[in-house]
């Protein structure tokens, strides 16, 4: 096992670089340590360890955005007044997301980068229609977060970029929610997990756990849109079948995927919406 | 008293297996099966590893037989000739280097043959898949009282039912381990383990050693729920084996993949009632069977059978019972000692069919158990009569007014009209369990426990029955502090080591305080008698007398022994299995309340409260420490502890995976402690630490029954489960 150790963000480019796609970012490691001991092959690789760069560790609100550094932990999301009070939807995720001891070494980078299914910071950060920004040595480019990934496991950034921030617009939501389900009350990874918000860009609908990776539900968010009439749960479903494609694995199954996830949009927004029944 | 080791847990001094020096260790692992069942053919010795640097033990290094001595000796050591498991151990490495020895089991490849597996135990066998006796039977056993048929067919009421329970996994905090060295021809063994004794008639079997040649001890164990009552003897023998070949200190360490993987787990159960009552809900009849997976080895199957069969007809009188029992092999890793030892799985079937035969006869659920709990003088399914003082249905009583639960019943249903997505609802149970060995099982342990009056006054307590989290030592150190009326500094409860410790059996079976407990006791009282009467209520004219004693005998030693006899009252036949199981029951109601997301099918237990009649108090906060782990444990055995089995091997063997209860999962438990003492345990006190295994899963299925109407019948009740359930 290699670990490389930058003292800057630009050094920690040229090493990414020059490791020629070998090097793997760790942040807070949380994903790593997981299956450490029976992971052997884990130990044969070389790891860019970004953790002391404070260059990556900000949380800064301008005129017409949050803009979050890859070295932001869920604690310090959780513990930020203006993170709480404008994007709510940050600091519930970040709270289910394992104990207080990741939470406090876990970064929404990280969660971005592994790229999971299951990823509560990434379904939240959707709903909030976040951008991603990479940066290698060949400069900066940013990606709409719900264009990021392309399959499971898997995203458009290349082996020699690092996740440099995140970015939220600033809007006035009418309208916020986020509920995961997971197999306990606590420390659990989500069976299905949906964010819901709205604003003057419309609706988004985004779920986990249902799909190869965390999905924006545009079918379903049509369905908002158009004040479709929806009387039950089950009116929901031919919406979700287009937007996911959940399956049965040792977690839970494809049919209580689908149907949770149908009840948690209904029941969601059943108070808020006159016009939905 | 603060807990004996309190300080050391606390401050994280306390030393396990692994945390022994680990200079000149050599580290062992184990190449397993990756086949449930077959022959093996060759064993390849990758390249790219320096064989001779390794210690490298098979079947043919064994000095004597093959078996792990156990009830039977049918399970190899090391799989010779044939496989039949996932995971059972064919080959053993140690080498000085942890990573090597890794990168060495994996570079070992064994060709199986594959034989057809017999992988689920509710389906008889095909001929292709006996593998023991005729029918793959391992034991069978037989309750009967009165007249079943007759009365089944006179009964006006018959209520049918069928109920399943699943695997479960101890979790003990800390995983397996054991170290082995030869000491100038002693075999050393230390680790992780509840029955040092066990593990040590294992090791003379297989090794050919007799019993000054093997020494087991004990080091600090970090839980072992029956986990650690027989698969230390397999680990040990394995670390035996590479240490004697190598004539090395070898340490063989699962971590949890391995220990979740390869070690046993709770018998799965599948259990049928016929129950004929009357239309006051009076039980005229019970017909039970109870099926239970023993997977590939006997192992303890047919003794978790004994008391699950035991335990099927519940604390309740009925003229006519029959209970019939067997446990059958599957090639899955064998199942063994849990927590409860088969009573859990068929008290949650009884528990589950009393409830549905109140809902059928529209009675109250806390009315049926009333009319049917056994008053003194009446008997229990083996014609056991009970006449211990205990008042059952003051138990029941007690739980019901302290759960407030005619009120928070009908709030529940005021609730439930009301709220468009949640539901609660409350459920009871009534149970009880046996501590001790069954039946003549304490006779043949023949437990024995010695206390020393040592030179400089102190007390020392030598027993085979360990600490593993449970609060044994503060138990005997209080016990003995109680009785010679000494100062608990001056008594010390030295470790269990077979080379110096008498063997007072297994710390298992709810025994340690009441049957353990009691020898201790009387242990005290023998001593004080060699101290010509002295009067054990002062203790330091006590201490003088011992120092005395030993100024007058200067070599010799001052030992008060005891060893278990029948009580003249017990009789016990276990040819007809009839008469007094167990010298004592303890008696408990459980209710549990919960509420359902119809959202999500989450399942939230919400309150629970446990009322238990238990002899004698002897420490409230370890008593309730127990009460409250064990609803913790069933908590997670009836909605959250799903194995998921492919093969007969566990697939989710991680803690990722295999989900058990965290803080927020544990309602609120009001513990409280009825107490009608027991002259069969120390000051009276019947043994606890199985029994609140019992109660939660039956009562917290009657709750959801009860809060949405569905009729569940097998645990874990997933949310999944309860979306079939629900809406099919």
């Amino acid at each position: 096992m290699q670990v490389l150790l930058p003292q800057t963000l630009d050094e920690a480019c040229t090493m990414l670089a020059e490791s020629q796609g070998r090097a793997v970012p760790i942040a807070g490691g949380t994903d790593l340590i997981v299956h450490w001991p029976c992971n052997i092959e884990a130990h044969q690789k070389a790891y860019l360890d970004i953790s002391t760069l404070d260059e990556l560790k900000f949380i800064t609100l301008s005129g017409d955005s949050l803009i979050v550094g890859a070295m932001t932990t869920f604690w310090e999301t959780i513990t930020s007044k203006q993170v709480e009070s404008e994007f709510p939807l940050l600091v519930q995720s970040a709270k289910e997301i394992g104990s207080v001891q990741i939470q406090t070494r876990g970064t929404w980078a990280g969660n971005i980068a592994n790229a999971s299914p299951a990823a509560d910071g990434v379904l939240a950060l959707m709903a909030y229609d976040a951008s991603v920004t990479l940066i290698s040595t060949h400069g900066t480019r940013e990606i709409p977060l719900h264009e990021y990934f392309l399959d499971y496991k898997c995203s458009q950034r290349q082996p020699d970029e690092l996740i440099h921030s995140f970015c939220i617009p600033r809007r006035s939501f009418t309208f916020d929610y986020f509920e995961k389900v997971g197999s306990r009350q606590a420390q659990t990874i989500t069976k299905v997990g949906v964010a819901i918000t709205n604003s003057s860009s419309g609706w988004r609908v985004v779920a986990n756990s249902v799909a190869p990776m965390v999905r924006r539900c545009y079918q379903v968010e049509q369905l908002l849109e158009k004040k479709a009439r929806i009387q039950q749960p089950d009116d929901l479903l031919a919406a979700l079948d287009q937007d996911v494609s959940p399956i049965d694995d040792i977690r839970s199954t494809a049919a209580y995927r689908r149907c949770v996830l149908s009840r948690l949009i209904y029941y969601a927004l059943r108070e808020h919406c006159p016009w939905y029944s | 008293m603060l807990r004996v080791e309190a300080r050391s847990k606390l401050t994280g001094r306390e030393v396990f297996i692994d945390d022994l020096p680990a200079e000149d260790i050599w580290w062992a692992g184990t190449v397993r099966s990756s086949l449930p069942r077959g022959r093996i053919r060759d064993i390849h010795f990758g390249s790219g590893i320096d064989w001779s640097s390794l210690i490298v033990v098979d079947h043919r290094d064994i000095p004597g037989p093959n078996e792990v001595q156990m009830i039977e000796r049918d399970m190899p050591v090391l799989a010779a000739d044939v496989v039949r498991h996932v995971h059972e151990p064919i080959v053993l490495l140690a080498h000085p280097s942890r990573r090597i020895v890794r990168q060495a089991v994996q570079a070992i490849s064994v060709t199986i043959d594959p034989d057809e597996p017999m992988l689920d135990f509710r389906h008889p066998p095909t001929p292709q898949q006996i593998q023991y006796g005729s029918d793959n039977v391992f034991k069978k056993l037989k309750i009967e009282k009165g007249t079943v048929d007759e009365a089944l067919a006179a009964a006006p009421i018959v209520v049918e039912g069928e109920y399943e329970t699943g695997a479960q996994e101890h979790v003990y905090i800390e995983p397996q381990g054991m170290q082995a060295q030869v000491e100038n021809d002693v075999l050393v063994v230390k680790g992780s383990m509840q029955c040092p004794y066990y593990i040590q008639h294992a090791l003379m079997h297989a090794l050919n050693r007799n019993e000054k040649q093997v020494r087991v001890i004990q080091t600090a164990t970090g839980g072992g729920f029956g986990g650690k009552e027989d698969y230390p003897s397999i680990i040990a023998l394995h670390a035996a084996l590479l240490a004697i070949k190598g004539n090395r200190p070898v340490r063989l360490i699962y971590d949890r993949q391995e220990d979740m993987a390869a070690t046993t787990k709770r018998h799965p159960a599948l259990i049928r009632h016929r129950t004929g009552v009357d239309h006051h809900g009076r039980l005229l009849v019970q017909d039970i069977d109870v099926l239970l997976d023993g997977g590939a080895y006997v192992t303890l199957s047919p003794v978790v059978l004994s008391r699950s069969i035991i335990h099927a007809a519940g604390p309740y009188h009925c003229e006519n019972v029959r209970i019939q029992g067997r446990v059958v092999l599957t090639n899955s890793v064998p199942f063994g000692a849990f927590r409860g030892f088969g009573a859990p799985q068929s008290q949650f079937a009884n528990e589950r069919q009393i409830d549905r035969i109140a809902h059928e006869l529209n009675i109250d659920p806390v009315q049926i158990r009333k009319i049917n709990l056994i008053k003194d003088g009446q008997t229990t399914a083996t014609n056991q009569v009970i006449n211990d003082g205990a008042d059952r249905i003051q138990v029941l009583d007690r739980a019901i007014d302290l759960a407030e639960y005619h009120d928070r019943k009908k709030a529940h249903e005021v609730f439930n009209v009301q709220h468009p997505t949640l539901r609660r609802g409350i459920g009871v149970a009534s149970f009880f369990h046996g501590a001790g060995f069954t039946g003549s099982g304490e006779v043949q342990l023949a437990s024995q426990i010695h206390i020393h009056g040592r030179p400089d006054g102190i007390l020392e307590v030598r027993s085979s029955n360990v600490e593993m989290g449970q609060g044994a030592l503060t138990v005997f150190t209080q016990i003995v502090a109680e009785r010679m009326a000494y100062d608990q500094d001056y008594i010390v409860i030295v470790a269990a080591d077979t080379s110096v410790v008498p063997n007072s059996g297994p710390t298992v079976a709810s025994r340690t305080s009441m049957i353990v407990g009691k020898l201790l006791e009387q242990a005290c009282d023998d001593l004080s008698r060699q101290l010509n009467g002295e009067s054990n209520t002062d203790g330091t004219a006590l201490k003088d007398a011992i120092i005395r004693w030993h100024h007058i005998r200067p070599d010799q030693e001052l030992i008060g022994k005891a060893q278990y006899n029948m009580p003249p009252d017990i009789h016990w036949n276990d040819l007809t299995y009839e008469g007094d199981a167990y010298s004592a029951f303890a008696w408990s109601t459980h209710i549990a309340e919960v509420e359902i997301d119809l959202r999500t099918f989450v399942i939230r237990v919400i309150n629970f409260t446990a009322v238990q009649e238990i002899g004698k108090v002897l420490n409230e906060t370890l008593a309730r420490g127990q009460i409250q782990g064990g609803i913790t444990q069933a908590i997670g055995w009836a909605l959250l502890e799903q194995c998921h089995w492919n093969n007969g091997s566990m697939q989710n063997n991680n803690l990722s995976d295999y989900v058990i209860p965290t803080c927020p999962d544990v309602p609120p438990i009001a513990v409280e402690f009825l107490e009608s003492p027991t002259p069969h345990g120390a000051q009276g006190a019947k043994g606890i630490g199985e029994l609140p295994m019992n109660g939660p899963a039956p009562a917290i299925l009657n709750a959801i029954a009860q809060a949405t109407g569905a009729d569940p019948r097998s645990i874990p009740l997933t949310p999944e489960q309860l979306m079939e359930t629900l809406l099919t």
